[in-house]
């Protein structure tokens, strides 16, 4: 590696912070310590020195210093949210985003925003702002910063609901804003902190001198681990040199158990001091979660997204085999899992670490050790196990078998066959029904063996010591079978799921690709999506400010204007919106995005009619699967659209040139004629010479209006092909002045273009023909003035003026002249075609130049002007 | 007695032959008519004529690809076309064409540049090595340039691009072969080398405005020498 590569990565953070607004952190150690005060004492500075500041929410608690600061701060007004009848306040998001300050003012980070705001959490408006290129400042305590959650809470014994993501501090400014213990103490005492209410009784606790100091440590910790990672960052992406660790990649195992997210929390920490990429992996073994556990496995895979990490599900035969997989794919170096919460049987403990240590002898291990408390503060004690299924049956095999028993027995076989009877229902029992059943089973089948049939018989003694053998080996088959078996069923449900999904998704994509219209593509979509997801669907399509619906399996309820709010919201940033995603979660449709090609084409609507969840956390891979599926089908078909359009676009094109070419030769051929012979004609008397003049004017004018006539259709029809040269404008305006000498005749002409001017880069014919009609024209309405053609510098670009000295244009219509067919009113023109000034801004406007009409401000007389800008020029370089 | 010179009309249109006729007659010279591409070929193999005026839009063939054939038989070529485009044109002069003119034509300028055609066609092989425009004498063999009797001097460059058009005087020489003559291969579309020459050729030979400069510039095409 080549030490001076800036790190790409590091380059595109360092840009994404220059680009989007900058956040500042106040960060306080406990509530009190002064944050808001601070914040506001600062900004007050900044908005003396001129800075656009605005105060979007700040909490004073009634506190007089705070409120004192506030003075002379615009503060925006609140948004009030009506829930359940009670009237709420929160941030007006929208109104500062309209009102775009330069800083906002943002207190208390971790708040949870009222129902039915756009977002859960104040953090997310705050992104949104960031995004807006609205710088932010804001307060937070250190025990609402995400991964300090648990170590805050295992010495306060206060858990807070409300966090923030750490990423959010990695690219902030961190103020910490520090007050002694002693000192915050005295203030408490003093009644200047604000507690909340249901805070006071833990109150004590939290604010002792120890726990205090911890937290001012954290705090300052938290403050320059973010200020060391920005450090870094510019480092890299500098790469003005150093070393730094290469590639250690960490693995979080999640499993579905209570302690899921703490393990998570365990991970990011160790991933931040190791500067490490991350991802959180659960491997899915068995069928279907239930209730409690799915919870904990969707909770903990969240919040390992908002921590910042990747997230993966993987289906395995075992939980080693799938993690040895994940590890490999993601090229791990370390593999973080949780001890098991308390152990219900004696080999679990080492279930992974062991097995796991011999199938990766590369990767380390790191077991976290998870609190017992942590799974008790949920209110979760370790699963009972219940009364296993299959009970009666199995008990009633054994029965059976053991009056088979009897009757075998009877003809005086051997009890070792009978004992091998007894397998059958021990084999039922643990195939069919489990462990549990199995081994019970093996219990009641050896008990029944030993009593009916081991000697002595009606009792449970045991004489011979080989009958010992038979009872132990029933139950070890119990126990055998019923794993395998258990292990057979688990695979043979996942196969089955997965084939079932892999069958209807190749069933979907063969369908798609015969679409050839976006909405069979919409109906097919929502109806494959109900199917599979048990949902109601609606797929829409367009941009953010124009959704529509393409398709829809529920016609009869239409979407509310928060659905509609949401879905926009999906396609404007690419991102799932809606129930079940993390933001406007109040609404009752989960929109996905249709995303292909970096463009979103549209939006998938997903909804269930009891209001549950839309979609389970097990079938997000699915649903994402349709989506990209329809996503790429509907690219497809707009593609092959835009490609049938060209087709007939061309032949459109096509035919119109072989048209164009066929006319302008059928008019050109006889008017050739008509005026070759005409002037070959000699007079015989003076009334045949004057009938002969008018002859030949009417037929020049002919075809000057032909030729004007197919330029106007070539301008129409955008046929103009362009052959850009530098051309010398006295050359030019000479070449047009020679073309039309015997249209002139002697109207006297002055041409004044310097020799030196820049070259003109144009299509040569077309500026031939905005010249010619543009002399024509003030030949033709000029009078009998001269007609003066001017070139004139104007800063770097250049005028090209004809100027004649007629009676003007009417006031007001300069700007009409240039319009088809336009023939002013009150000029005595006789002769013109009104299509000579359109063309001229026609063929200007192709070589992206302008036409401009005026009056002479020097005189009577209209003034032409063809503006090139300094673009379309060319200083001539010297031909050496 | 003086040989009269044989010049074709191939065109489709009777009205347009008719009109040559006329004029061509007027001028004392032969004039043979062709409908069509065939009956054309048939005229320059059999016929030898000493000049040729072809439309392009012909019935049977496309005119352009007659270019090089008649080019091949020795005479003189103008096309006549309602064919207005620069690039038609260019590649017509290309192929071999010794001037082109576009319908509707004046029937004297016609005149004019057959003449031009029919003169460079007899200078072929024993050039004229003095050429001569209004007060200028360009002696091309001893690469002279005198203005009323003075010598001038022109750069490298400026003399190339004039001692080229002098070499074709009366018709249009394209931009492309200019630029291969003075420049070389590889020049073709430098145009902004020729505005230069012909800003510096015009201000050391002419007192006159540039619409009546002897050097003619043809929009997109060319330049032509009014000799």
């Amino acid at each position: 590696m080549s030490p001076a590569r800036p790190d790409p990565d590091a380059l595109l953070r360092t840009a994404a912070r220059a680009s989007t607004g900058r956040l500042k952190v106040f960060l306080g150690a406990a509530p009190g310590v002064g944050k808001t005060y601070e914040m506001l004492s600062d900004a007050a500075a900044r908005r003396a020195g001129g800075l656009d500041v605005v105060v979007g929410v700040v909490e004073t608690h009634g506190r007089s210093e705070t409120q004192a600061q506030l003075a002379g701060f615009e503060i925006m007004p609140r948004a009030r949210i009506a829930h359940r009848g009670q009237p709420l306040e929160e941030m007006d998001l929208d109104a500062i985003l309209n009102r775009h300050p330069a800083l906002v003012l943002v207190d208390e980070f971790a708040h949870t925003n009222a129902p039915g705001s756009r977002h859960d959490k104040r953090w997310q408006d705050v992104e949104e702002l960031l995004a807006a290129g609205i710088d932010v400042w804001t307060t937070l305590n250190i025990q609402h910063v995400e991964s300090l959650n648990d170590v805050v809470a295992s010495f306060t014994h206060v858990r807070v609901r409300e966090t923030v993501p750490d990423r959010l501090l990695d690219n902030a400014e961190i103020e910490v804003v520090d007050l002694p213990p002693d000192e915050l103490i005295a203030r408490l005492k003093a009644g200047k902190v604000y507690v909340p209410h249901e805070a006071a009784r833990a109150l004590d606790h939290f604010f002792s001198k120890s726990n205090l100091s911890a937290l001012r440590e954290l705090a300052l910790r938290r403050a320059a681990q973010a200020v060391d990672a920005q450090m870094l960052d510019d480092l890299r992406a500098s790469a003005t040199g150093g070393s730094w660790a290469v590639g250690e990649r960490l693995l979080v195992a999640v499993g579905a158990n209570p302690v899921a997210s703490e393990v998570v929390r365990a991970g990011k920490r160790l991933a931040d001091a190791l500067r490490a990429p991350w991802t959180a992996v659960h491997i899915e073994t068995t069928g279907e979660r239930s209730g409690p556990a799915a919870a904990h496995l969707a909770q903990a895979m969240q919040l390992a997204t908002q921590l910042g990490g990747q997230v993966l599900t993987l289906s395995g035969p075992s939980v080693v085999d799938g993690l040895a997989d994940a590890a490999a794919d993601t090229r791990a170096t370390l593999l973080v899992i949780g001890r098991p919460q308390p152990r219900r049987w004696p080999w679990q403990r080492r279930l992974h670490a062991r097995p796991l240590a011999r199938r990766l002898p590369g990767l380390s291990l790191h077991l976290v050790q998870t609190s017992h408390a942590e799974a008790a503060g949920h209110g979760l004690r370790p699963p009972m196990p219940g009364i296993p299924a299959g009970l009666v049956p199995s008990f009633l095999a054994t029965a059976l078998v053991t009056a088979l028993g009897q009757a075998i027995f009877a003809r005086g076989n051997n009890i070792t066959n009978v004992g091998l009877l007894y397998l059958l229902p021990v084999l039922f029992a643990a195939t069919r029904y489990g462990l549990a059943t199995g081994i019970l089973t093996g219990l009641v089948a050896s008990l029944a063996y030993n009593f009916c049939f081991i000697p002595p018989t009606g009792t449970f003694t045991i004489a011979d010591p080989q009958n010992i053998i038979t009872v132990g080996v029933l139950l070890l088959v119990a126990a055998v079978a019923s794993q395998l078996a258990a292990r057979l069923r688990a695979q043979a449900l996942l196969a089955a799921r997965s084939a079932r999904q892999s069958a209807a998704l190749a069933g979907f994509a063969r369908t798609l690709t015969g679409m050839a219209r976006p909405e069979a593509l919409g109906d097919v979509l929502c109806a494959e999506a109900a199917r599979l997801l048990d949902v109601r669907a609606v797929l829409l399509l367009g941009s953010a400010d124009d959704l529509s619906i393409l398709a829809t399996t529920a016609p009869e309820t239409p979407l509310a204007a928060l659905d509609l709010a949401a879905a926009r919201w999906s396609v404007d940033k690419g991102q799932p919106a809606g129930r079940g995603s993390s933001t406007l979660t109040a609404c009752e449709w989960l929109f996905t995005p249709l995303m292909a090609g970096g463009a979103t084409l549209g939006t998938l609507g997903v909804a269930r009619g009891d209001g549950a969840l839309p979609v389970r956390s097990d079938q997000l891979p699915l649903l994402g699967s349709l989506v990209d599926q329809a996503a790429l089908a509907l690219q497809r078909i707009r593609l092959e659209q835009e490609a049938a359009d060209v087709r007939t676009l061309e032949e459109r094109d096509r035919l119109r040139a072989a048209l164009l070419s066929s006319v302008s030769h059928d008019l050109r051929t006889p008017l050739t004629a008509v005026l070759g012979s005409l002037r070959t004609l000699e007079p015989r008397d003076e009334e045949q010479r004057e009938l002969l003049g008018v002859a030949r004017a009417e037929a020049d004018r002919l075809q000057r209006f032909v030729a004007n006539l197919l330029d106007m259709v070539r301008i129409e029809a955008g046929a103009i092909a362009l052959s850009i040269e530098p051309v010398d404008l006295a050359e030019a305006v000479a070449s047009a002045v020679h073309d039309l000498r015997r249209a002139l005749g002697t109207q006297p002409l002055r041409i004044d273009i310097a020799p030196d001017l820049p070259l003109a880069l144009v299509d040569p014919r077309l500026f031939h023909h905005c010249l010619i009609n543009l002399i024509e024209n003030a030949a033709r309405h000029g009078g009998e003035g001269p007609i003066a053609i001017v070139a004139a510098r104007r800063g770097d670009g250049l005028d090209l003026m004809v100027i004649d000295a007629g009676p003007g244009l009417p006031p007001g219509s300069e700007a009409r002249v240039f319009e088809t067919f336009t023939r002013l009113e009150g000029s005595d023109r006789k002769g013109g075609t009104g299509l000579g000034l359109a063309i001229v801004r026609g063929f200007c406007k192709a070589m992206q130049l302008d036409a401009i009409a005026a009056n002479r401000n020097d005189g009577p007389g209209a003034c032409f002007t063809i503006r090139f800008p300094p673009d379309r020029l060319r200083q001539p370089s010297e031909p050496e | 007695m003086t040989l009269r010179l044989k010049i074709l009309v191939i065109d489709d249109e009777p009205a347009i032959r008719r009109l040559l006729r006329g004029s061509l007659g007027h001028e004392g010279y032969d004039v043979i008519e062709a409908g069509d591409a065939r009956a054309g070929l048939a005229a320059v193999s059999i016929d030898k004529p000493d000049a040729v005026l072809l439309d392009l839009g012909l019935p049977d063939r496309d005119g352009m690809e007659l270019v090089p054939l008649v080019k091949a038989a020795g005479a003189a070529l103008l096309v006549v076309s309602a064919r207005d485009t620069t690039e038609e044109k260019v590649a017509a002069l290309d192929l071999g064409a010794d001037d082109y003119v576009t319908k509707p034509f004046d029937t004297h300028e016609v005149l004019a540049r057959i003449r031009a055609a029919l003169r460079a066609r007899r200078q072929q092989g024993s050039e004229d090595s003095i050429v001569g425009f209004g007060e200028v004498e360009v002696d091309l063999a001893a690469r002279r340039i005198t203005r009323r009797g003075v010598e001038v001097h022109l750069t490298p460059k400026e003399y190339g691009f004039l001692a080229e058009l002098c070499r074709h005087p009366g018709r249009v020489v394209s931009h492309a072969q200019l630029l291969r003559a003075v420049w070389g291969q590889g020049h073709e579309n430098d145009v902004e080398y020729l505005r230069v020459a012909a800003r510096g050729v015009r201000r050391k030979l002419e007192d006159v405005d540039v619409e009546r400069s002897a050097i003619r510039n043809e929009p997109g095409v060319g330049y032509r020498l009014i000799a």
